[in-house]
């Protein structure tokens, strides 16, 4: 079961995709253990676990984020597609840094994405999520860490 | 322009290096293409999966290949080891955001000669591409 104290990971992860990304930091509150059905954003880039750990990390990001999210990158493209695009690398992004602590058998997926705002996330039964609120700029988004 | 074998040169005569981006994610194709700064650099192709690089690569023979190593089809892995079987001189410089030394490792036996991670500055994506063209 995931323990608290390796959420760091993914804080650290996800503080250091905003600043270099992004060029602006973003706040990240204190994690949250999910007790209820997650309250997801309109675009949700997923990455399953498998190896060592089993599960999904997934990101979820209102469109208006994206957006400027996007503007930030020098991207002029803001299509649907590139904002799918966006949502999956950034889950990307901070579940492959993960590997710097979990090392190699920490295997991760190819990002699968899913839009609308009550989309049926893939989750293991019996399995502890964590949620990390990411503040940035005006908009709120959420990191879920979910893995055995 | 190129001359009459196909080799590209620029307008003070030297030979362009031919560059091929790979990356399952479009922005990140993007990106790499509009952030780096090598006048010596023409860029031959974009593939978004190792399946679709190595079609690109027969075809274009580049000198240097950005590779992402998460991606759908064919993993970077083994398109690194496929793409320096058909030409050993190629440089490859890995863009990825698996972060652990194992894999970087693994990375450069089987041929690539650089690793830069994601998420990373214009000034670090210039620094790596650097490192392997002079």
């Amino acid at each position: 079961m995931l323990q608290e104290q390796e959420l760091k990971t993914f804080v650290e992860g996800t503080t250091n995709f905003f600043e270099v990304a992004a060029q602006q930091p973003a706040s990240i509150g204190s994690p949250y253990l999910m007790e209820t059905a997650p309250a997801v954003h309109e675009y949700t880039g997923i990455i399953n676990i498998s190896g060592k750990r089993e599960g999904v990390v997934y990101f979820t990001a209102p469109k208006a984020m994206l957006t400027v999210l996007l503007m930030k990158m020098q991207e002029n493209d803001f299509s649907h597609e590139t904002m799918r695009d966006l949502v999956g690398e950034v889950a990307n992004t901070i579940s492959g840094n993960a590997r710097r602590d979990f090392g190699r058998d920490f295997v991760i997926s190819v990002p699968s994405v899913l839009t609308g705002e009550r989309p049926e996330i893939p989750q293991k039964p019996g399995i502890r999520s964590f949620v990390i609120p990411i503040n940035w700029r005006s908009h709120s988004a959420k990191l879920v860490v979910s893995l055995t | 322009m190129s001359t009459a074998n196909g080799t590209m040169t620029r307008g003070n005569g030297k030979r362009a290096l031919k560059l091929l981006i790979v990356d399952d994610s479009s922005i990140m194709r993007r990106r790499i293409e509009r952030s780096q700064q090598f006048e010596e650099l023409e860029l031959v192709g974009t593939a978004g999966d190792g399946l679709q690089a190595l079609e690109l690569f027969r075809r274009t023979d580049p000198d240097l290949v950005t590779m992402d190593l998460t991606m759908p089809q064919m993993d970077g892995i083994e398109c690194i080891s496929r793409l320096v079987a058909l030409k050993p001189a190629v440089r490859i410089l890995v863009i990825s955001a698996l972060a652990d030394k194992a894999t970087a490792i693994e990375a450069m036996e089987q041929g690539a000669n650089g690793f830069l991670h994601k998420p990373f500055t214009d000034r670090q994506l210039n620094e790596a591409i650097a490192e392997l063209i002079r």
